[in-house]
């Protein structure tokens, strides 16, 4: 009679995880929302005296730099804070769009089915055989750097896993006895679709959303490093961790704590994606 | 055996030919003249019609297609103006750093990735699975241009015991090895983990365990062999992520591989360059995940039998 004691311990665990998750990210969003109102961030705003701080150092205008500035003498949590609000913003939209995509083109292969299913699902597959980042990298150095090719770019890389759930779950659906009821009542295919087989798919698109825009803000801002992501002009935290690298012999901390911002961020979205996902869907677990 | 190897022949030729693709339609979808996009605003007019011609721009989209699937059969992917050299062998003499980096990343983190699988799978729920665990996922969540960043901090210029940049010597694999590794690694140790515990209440681990074989044999002969062939699939995908990533640490250890190139590349708007440094990485990962397949029908029959 150990099990279901180790069982009831691990479901508790998993829902203390779901509030870590859910804590972070709360903290993280309220600070993206406010932030930039408490801490005015003016990128053209240039203060010499106040070049190249540490962390926890007084400025000439008397405010306190507690994470130190950068080489125009910009608060460096002022610029982070920023940067939560473009990192936040795109990974949103991007699961957006990715999703609205994903999910249209599962549907579409898993009601319908024969040709078009074969002809979708070899355009995920090749499109799974192209490591994304590269895909991503191609189409951003065509398009240039700038926030809304950045989240088309990651939209058009990250689809396929929103496609194959949904397909999944169309392909499970559409021979259950009420979409057949519904059918016989006379439904044509656009209300069986939305009204049958696409309510199916949102809790576990929602949990594959949660898994997903972790890796999505990562890649924003590996985009974004490299100089191909959000412009350098726009401090989302990829680019001022690029900037800092110019600085490293005099100041570690430009380029080091927005990356730990970023880090802690895409753990917290991971604890939460998996928590949730162990929860509501384990089949998702090979995703 | 003999069709299934043909089946995953003709895969991987489609889905090269499907990569091809790609890059074509979407050269041709990006609003304005490719010549141009691709020249930038300071070429001059000679170059933007040599490349009109070269990419055969005057004609129908159709020809168009017909002439580049052309060219890339035979690796012509245009002369860099840039650099004054073929497109495909400046990519060429980029490939032994790119595969040397990713080679000692994929052994770094199969020699730590696997056992601390197995440690976290034997002892699982307990203080050293979690442990494990917090690890895995850390790696898998730490950006890797920002750790190589924090590396160079530490190692080379706070501690000054490995170079920062550069390559040539042992010393200067270690710290982009790690970076590249790091995210692999952590993937690798959860695969390891669940593969184990989903495997460890099989029939034939109690039989083999209930034959008096030791805990040691019974794991890593009867258990692990079965909890391969899951790992062994993943992994051939994930290695697209590590290809990916050699990108990025590349660029933040100036190591001369393929990565850096293509990041150069794209600032010079040398497409060409561009263009072969792409389809090369996705060949690499291709015939990677060929071999993977191939392995996959060895380790499992049930795999290579179930479409005869």
């Amino acid at each position: 009679m150990v099990a279901p004691v180790a069982a009831r311990r691990r479901t508790r665990a998993g829902s203390a995880r779901i509030r870590f998750g859910f804590a972070v990210i709360a903290v993280y969003v309220v600070a993206a929302a406010i932030g930039p109102w408490l801490f005015r961030y003016n990128p053209v705003d240039t203060r010499t005296a106040d070049r190249l701080k540490p962390p926890f150092t007084r400025l000439s205008d008397g405010s306190f730099a507690i994470f130190g500035t950068d080489q125009v003498g910009q608060d460096l949590l002022a610029q982070m804070l920023q940067g939560a609000r473009i990192s936040i913003a795109v990974g949103l939209a991007t699961l957006l769009l990715a999703g609205t995509i994903g999910v249209t083109i599962g549907l579409a292969a898993g009601y319908f089915g024969g040709w078009l299913d074969g002809v979708l699902m070899r355009l995920a597959d090749i499109q799974l055989a192209f490591p994304s980042i590269l895909l991503a990298i191609f189409i951003a150095a065509l398009l240039g750097p700038s926030v809304v090719n950045v989240v088309i770019v990651l939209a058009v890389a990250n689809w396929v896993t929103f496609a194959r759930v949904a397909r999944g779950q169309a392909l499970a659906t559409r021979r259950r006895e009420f979409v057949d009821a519904s059918r016989t009542l006379g439904a044509g295919t656009w209300r069986l679709v939305t009204r049958c087989v696409l309510p199916a798919c949102v809790a576990p698109v929602l949990v594959v959303a949660t898994v997903e825009i972790g890796h999505v803000i990562l890649a924003e801002a590996s985009l974004s490093f490299l100089g191909l992501g959000t412009p350098a002009s726009t401090p989302s935290w990829g680019v001022t961790i690029a900037n800092g690298r110019n600085y490293l012999a005099d100041a570690w901390w430009i380029s080091t704590i927005p990356g730990i911002a970023l880090a802690f961020l895409v753990i917290s979205l991971g604890v939460l994606g998996d928590a949730l996902r162990d929860r509501y869907d384990p089949r998702l677990r090979s995703l | 055996m003999g069709a299934y190897v043909v089946r995953r022949l003709f895969f991987s030729l489609f889905v090269l030919w499907g990569a091809v693709t790609i890059i074509f339609v979407v050269l041709r979808l990006v609003p304005g003249d490719p010549a141009y996009i691709m020249l930038g605003p300071d070429a001059d007019q000679a170059q933007v019609a040599a490349l009109r011609a070269q990419l055969g721009l005057d004609q129908s989209l159709i020809q168009q297609y017909a002439t580049y699937l052309a060219n890339v059969v035979h690796l012509d992917f245009g002369e860099s103006f840039r650099l004054n050299a073929d497109s495909m062998s400046l990519v060429l003499q980029r490939v032994p750093a790119t595969i040397q980096l990713a080679t000692t990343a994929l052994l770094l983190s199969l020699l730590i990735g696997l056992p601390l699988g197995v440690i976290a799978a034997l002892r699982a729920h307990s203080w050293v699975d979690r442990a494990i665990s917090v690890f895995s996922l850390m790696g898998q969540s730490t950006p890797s241009f920002w750790l190589g960043i924090v590396l160079i901090l530490v190692f080379a210029r706070g501690l000054k015991v490995l170079p920062s940049a550069g390559s040539g010597s042992w010393a200067h694999l270690v710290l982009p090895t790690i970076t590249l590794a790091l995210p692999f690694l952590a993937i690798l140790v959860r695969l390891t983990r669940s593969g184990l515990l989903e495997v460890v209440h099989e029939g034939y681990v109690q039989t083999a365990r209930a034959k008096g074989l030791g805990e040691g044999i019974v794991v890593l002969v009867h258990a692990m062999r079965n909890a391969l062939i899951p790992i062994v699939t993943v992994v051939g995908l994930q290695f697209g992520a590590l290809l990916g990533g050699t990108v990025i640490v590349e660029t933040v250890f100036a190591w001369p591989g393929v990565g850096r190139l293509l990041i150069d590349s794209i600032g010079r708007r040398d497409y060409g360059v561009v263009q072969a440094s792409i389809l090369l990485v996705a060949t690499i990962f291709v015939l990677i995940n060929l071999l993977v397949d191939l392995l996959y029908g060895f380790l499992d029959p049930r795999v290579r039998l179930a479409g005869d």
